[in-house]
């Protein structure tokens, strides 16, 4: 039971004394405003990150020694890209996940009313979720480099650019998602099981799909994150094969476009 | 920043209606409300839950769309300006506007960079918001270690923090102990008062809509069923002139007297005269001597307004108090 019980000061005085002065907002002004808020917390608690920080490095030093060595440190330069790609399907398709409790305790209504561009919102929240993998690739590469992986920045900072709209896309489908399953929270859950291991294991990051039967090679071929992993690959190498790197932004803009405009929709229509 | 200096009603509804489908069933949560209000009024929906209060104030706000008909808020179309409307608007919803993970200077912030302030103007505002509504000790906790009524003040200053000229409250004060509950009504009320600020609130709470609003609108079944001040609508129902005298005789004696009362409706109960009279309160010292001079002395009398309730039950034959379960403080801790 709440005890301070003063009565506040004349809140409607008080409201007069800064004229309030309402502009316009840009685009980025609205998704730097969401962005700013959804960092907050993470700034204030570091910890939080650091223990997400642990995953991906278990995958490293528990599978990668797994992999056949063909003695020049390639296992690692094979493993790295891949590790860093899962890691952003990984935290992108946990965006919703935050959003559950937003829209239980009403923070999320009041955006929704606010002025804020529901685009921005979705983007503002899934670029939260690449400051974490931001960290997390740092952290994975200065493990590995003195384990011989060839450490190639201007490659690497491409690789990660690169990862932007997808993680915007598949965040602005888990926020999606998150919406439609308020109610049932065990849903978001499962479809974001049910979607997030298929999508790994095709795209061939933890093993190579070399061998793998024709109908297996079809639909690793479809999916987008194959052909993100393999540009990543060969970013990370400090190579730039033009046409792998197309397929890898087109298959990464198509995922960021498709989501952002399902996660539009799906908003608009919230209740 | 926008003057809406247009006359007429600043909210209008055109047969506003929403249905929602579960399962096979259809529920009409708001039918075919029809509804203006001008600007600077403060108006309270009063109805049982369930009776489409929020699934009103949730269409005027953008958050759900109509099924049909049509609503504009501040002369903007609540379906095709939705951004207009939103711009236009504070809206303080059932549940905190502030994260239960942030905290509230940063969310007050950033509802103030939302619209549109400068970074400057945006940290004096929330000074003052802070300030005014006693929170500037709390503001750099985290939401969720505030109490009920912390977080409700707050929820109530970020609605604010862009001084919208239209303000609406949903439930604002469910869960607060009572004197939180005083303390929110007086802000609303200087609030409409000092800055001339329209506000549209939804509660269950009779005492609230009587004591705050200038003007009731009962909704029950998703329908208005009354539209008037609450003095109006008590006045209409008329007061109840309890008169006990010293015998039943005596009593029907009076009863025949107190009958040429214009508009009164007259009940005898043993020794006990019951009247129900528009201006019960003026007419009843003047029929106590009136009584005493025709030899049936009043030994004792008893005036007792109406209240919303009576109101309520005298439109629908139930009575809003049976759903008043929650009226204790319980969430507010």
């Amino acid at each position: 039971m709440s005890i301070s019980l003063t009565t506040p000061a004349a809140p409607a005085a008080a409201a007069r004394r800064t004229p309030v002065v309402a502009r316009p907002v840009g685009v980025l002004a609205d998704i730097g405003n969401v962005l700013v808020r959804e960092l907050q917390p993470v700034l204030r608690q570091p910890a939080s990150v650091l223990f997400a920080m642990v995953q991906p490095l278990v995958f490293l030093g528990l599978f990668a020694p797994l992999l056949p060595d063909t003695g020049d440190g390639s296992a690692l330069q094979w493993f790295v890209p891949g590790i860093v790609a899962m890691t952003a399907l990984m935290s992108a398709s946990f965006t919703g996940a935050n959003l559950s409790e937003e829209i239980v305790s009403g923070s999320f209504e009041r955006l929704l009313v606010s002025p804020v561009r529901r685009s921005s919102l979705m983007i503002g929240k899934a670029l939260r979720e690449m400051v974490p993998l931001v960290l997390q690739t740092i952290i994975i590469v200065a493990v590995a480099t003195p384990f011989g992986f060839d450490l190639h920045v201007g490659g690497i900072l491409v690789g990660m650019a690169l990862l932007v709209p997808f993680s915007v896309g598949l965040g602005a489908l888990s926020l999606a998602l998150a919406v439609a399953a308020k109610e049932q929270a065990w849903v978001f859950w499962t479809v974001q099981q049910t979607v997030i291991f298929p999508l790994l294991l095709l795209a061939g990051v933890l093993l190579p799909l070399d061998g793998a039967p024709g109908w297996l090679r079809t639909a690793s071929d479809v999916n987008p994150l194959t052909h993100i992993v393999e540009a990543e690959r060969a970013l990370f190498a400090g190579s730039f094969p033009g046409e792998t790197v197309l397929y890898g932004a087109i298959a990464s803009l198509v995922v960021g476009v498709l989501g952002l405009w399902v996660g539009v929709r799906r908003m608009n229509r919230a209740s | 920043m926008e003057n809406n200096t247009t006359h007429g009603p600043v909210i209008r509804t055109v047969g506003l209606t929403r249905h929602f489908t579960r399962g096979k069933q259809t529920i009409e949560a708001v039918r075919g409300l029809d509804l203006e209000v001008a600007a600077g009024e403060l108006v309270a929906f009063l109805g049982p839950n369930g009776a489409g209060k929020s699934t009103t104030l949730r269409m005027l706000t953008t958050l759900i769309a109509p099924t049909s008909g049509s609503a504009t808020v501040a002369g903007h179309d609540v379906v095709r300006e939705r951004a207009a409307v939103r711009r236009s608007i504070g809206y303080v919803g059932q549940g905190n506007a502030a994260g239960h993970q942030f905290r509230g200077r940063d969310e007050i912030m950033c509802q103030a960079r939302a619209h549109g302030l400068s970074r400057s103007d945006a940290r004096r505002r929330t000074d003052e918001l802070l300030e005014a509504f006693d929170l500037a000790e709390h503001a750099d906790r985290p939401v969720a270690q505030l109490s009920g009524g912390q977080r409700r003040r707050l929820d109530v200053a970020i609605g604010l923090v862009q001084e919208p000229p239209i303000l609406f409250l949903d439930e604002p004060s469910t869960g607060l102990d009572p004197q939180n509950r005083v303390n929110l009504q007086e802000q609303v009320r200087r609030l409409n008062a000092d800055l001339g600020t329209t506000i549209v609130l939804t509660t269950h709470y009779l005492e609230e809509a009587d004591a705050l609003a200038g003007r009731v609108i009962v909704i029950d079944h998703g329908e208005v069923i009354a539209d008037d001040s609450a003095a109006a609508l008590k006045s209409a129902l008329g007061d109840l002139v309890a008169l006990s005298f010293a015998s039943p005789d005596a009593a029907v004696a009076a009863a025949a007297r107190a009958d040429r009362v214009p508009g009164a409706q007259v009940v005898v109960d043993g020794a006990r005269v019951e009247l129900r009279a528009a201006h019960g309160r003026d007419t009843a010292p003047g029929l106590v001597t009136d009584l005493a001079a025709a030899g049936t002395p009043v030994t004792r009398i008893e005036v007792v307004g109406p209240t919303l309730d009576d109101v309520f039950l005298n439109l629908t034959g139930r009575s809003l108090r049976e759903n008043q379960s929650t009226t204790t403080e319980g969430a507010a801790a």
